[in-house]
């Protein structure tokens, strides 16, 4: 019966997902650096997570057989203790493209239009006294996608429907597009008036938007980050703001979270937000729901949904 | 060729750019005032008045400008123009359609996910080093929701098309159904009733004043979001800021309010209103178009030639003659 299968929740959930889980399973709470009590670690056959379950947790639960986590990331999941133990995580990959490609908009038009300085412009109570100044427009101008994956197609129809021409930068070119496509990102930040950053975060993305780059995107052109802070030399990105050779940055990310460098707060051309790309209550829900649906899969004996494929490799390999 | 330099213009326009000044002045007799203090010397003997879609033309203006021949606003919007004099007289207004309609239309996108997302409470947030010790809290999704828009003109379209992209599903009402694929409803509530976004595109004036009212915003409904980019005079300000102070909706996007720039203090520290100095058309890239039309409607009349964007009464005037 689901209602005696113990689940060890170790994340805040929305509250409708949170209502699911309680009465569909046996329900512990924990937070993922916990020792949890030797009864019910001996009992838990589902981590439930919203990103972080590190080896340290896992190796308490003896009878874990599976990770479900609300997360697209799972870097703080205990891949090689999965993978030893062929216990299968998922993860819910596509849930929040809509989110971050409706803040990339949002970022590309408040860097622009600087839509956060003029509502802090009237809250200052400084209308009365002067108008603000013009700012420049963003329809019709030329966006460079960096990284044309699912969330960039997702900023790129956006995009379309602005009158804005679209270009990427990727590794190799996407399949069924045609963008325009530049092998060099410098190429790419030199024909552009907004490069938005999207790919995935690894090794070799790091620090790739230099100060090359930004130079070339030049006096009049926004970089938006919504990827990972890594990727940008935020260095040099704070140089090139201070000496007005970049015309301007939306940030949701940052290289050191949640610290942000005070030179960047000082700033008008600048926003800065706290990396809440995906943080609406209706796609936590969805992705709390779609992590609830890979669980009631599994213990249904029916085929998971959005398995990652280490360990789906490791579980394909004959016993 | 005949020579504009004899020619009188008055402008009481306070945003054309100075190089558009400058050209202006090249060609004919400016002179500038206030609106309020327009000597006696330029009023009689203007032919031409430049002016702005908040400074407009009032009839005790026009009753002092005997010599006035065309009117030129540097706007889109002419409510504050007393049109009913101006066609009186067969003076004809000129106005700046389309050269604002991207601008607007995105500024009217931006606020609507600024608002639902909380994005200028999540830049302050962080500005106020408060995101070292808290979390921000969740918000509001945007794509995939459903706008209702009122007023299905160039701006209202422009609108509908880019929340196309966003997956929206589009609802409007107008003054009678009109040529398009969205879903008509018939009056302004039933509207309201239907949306997540209610999003206020309606040009202004007498009839439009206060359409927004206490029923709307209670049918709009505690998860319903305002958005305002037309004129702050369509909506019911008091009853748009005890809606707001009830939570009998969830928040509120606007550009425009009824005594700019006066905005009420009560809403600087609400986290659920995104407040913006009516900056819809104010692009360098806009404003220089707009100034350019304004200029060829002047050059235009003065060469005999027809005007180049006259509002529909003034073309229906002209073709009446």
């Amino acid at each position: 019966m689901p209602d005696s299968i113990d689940v060890l929740l170790v994340a805040e959930m929305a509250p409708l997902v949170d209502r699911r889980v309680a009465t569909s399973y046996r329900l512990h709470r924990a937070a993922p650096g916990d020792t949890i009590p030797a009864d019910i670690a001996g009992r838990i056959r589902a981590v439930f997570s919203g990103g972080s379950s590190p080896d340290a947790l896992l190796v308490q639960l003896p009878k874990l057989e599976i990770v479900a986590s609300a997360s697209v990331g799972y870097d703080g999941i205990g891949l090689k203790t999965c993978v030893a133990r062929k216990i299968p995580i998922t993860t819910t990959p596509a849930v929040l493209n809509d989110d971050v490609a409706d803040l990339a908009i949002a970022l590309m038009l408040m860097t622009s239009r600087k839509l956060a300085a003029c509502d802090r412009f009237i809250r200052e109570g400084k209308w009365l006294t002067a108008n603000f100044p013009m700012t420049h427009r963003v329809s019709r101008k030329r966006l460079g996608i960096v990284g044309l994956g699912r969330i960039g197609r997702a900023l790129a129809t956006r995009a379309e429907a602005m009158g804005m021409s679209i270009a990427y930068h990727n590794r190799r070119p996407a399949e069924g597009t045609s963008y325009r496509y530049f092998p060099k990102l410098l190429d790419l930040a030199r024909e552009s008036d907004f490069l938005v950053v999207i790919l995935a975060a690894g090794p070799d993305a790091t620090g790739i938007v230099n100060r090359e780059v930004m130079e070339a995107l030049g006096p009049d052109g926004i970089l938006v980050n919504i990827s990972r802070g890594q990727v940008v030399d935020e260095i040099a990105l704070i140089a090139l703001l201070q000496e007005g050779k970049l015309g301007g940055a939306g940030l949701d990310v940052f290289v050191d979270e949640p610290r942000v460098p005070a030179e960047l707060m000082a700033m008008d051309n600048v926003v800065l937000l706290p990396h809440i790309g995906s943080r609406t209550i209706e796609t936590r829900t969805d992705m709390g729901m779609l992590a609830l649906d890979n669980l009631d899969a599994w213990f249904a004996g029916k085929p998971l949904l959005t398995e990652v494929p280490e360990t789906q490799a490791a579980r394909r390999v004959a016993k | 060729m005949t020579t504009t330099k004899d020619i009188d213009v008055l402008t009481i326009c306070q945003l054309l750019r100075p190089a558009e000044e400058r050209w202006i002045a090249s060609r004919y007799r400016l002179t500038r005032a206030d609106k309020d203090a327009v000597p006696d010397e330029i009023a009689s003997k203007a032919r031409a008045l430049i002016t702005s879609g908040l400074d407009g033309a009032p009839g005790a203006l026009l009753d002092r400008m005997p010599n006035l021949e065309i009117i030129t606003v540097n706007s889109v919007g002419y409510d504050l123009v007393d049109l009913k004099k101006a066609l009186a007289r067969h003076i004809p207004v000129t106005h700046t359609p389309d050269v604002l309609t991207d601008d607007v239309a995105d500024l009217a996108i931006g606020l609507m996910i600024m608002t639902s997302r909380r994005l200028g409470v999540a830049d302050r947030f962080v500005r106020a080093g408060r995101w070292t010790r808290e979390k921000f809290p969740v918000a509001g999704k945007v794509s995939g929701k459903k706008l209702g828009i009122l007023g299905l003109g160039r701006i209202g379209r422009a609108i509908a098309q880019r929340a196309e992209g966003f997956g929206m599903e589009i609802l409007y009402t107008d003054r009678a159904r009109l040529n398009s694929n969205y879903r008509f409803l018939p009056d302004l509530v039933s509207l309201a009733k239907e949306s997540d976004f209610l999003m206020v595109a309606t040009s202004a004036g007498p009839d439009a004043r206060h359409m927004v009212n206490e029923a709307v915003l209670e049918a709009l409904g505690p998860d319903g979001i305002l958005i305002n980019i037309a004129r702050g005079s369509v909506v019911d300000e008091a009853a748009l800021l005890a809606a707001l102070e009830d939570g009998r909706i969830a928040g509120a996007g606007l550009d425009v309010f009824e005594h700019e720039p006066n905005v009420p203090p009560v809403l600087f520290r609400r986290d659920d209103v995104v407040l913006l100095p009516h900056i819809a058309s104010s692009t360098r890239e806009t404003r220089e178009q707009m100034g350019r039309l304004v200029i060829r409607n002047l050059e235009a009349w003065f060469a005999g030639k027809p005007l180049v964007t006259p509002t529909p009464e003034t073309l229906a005037m002209l073709a009446n003659r």
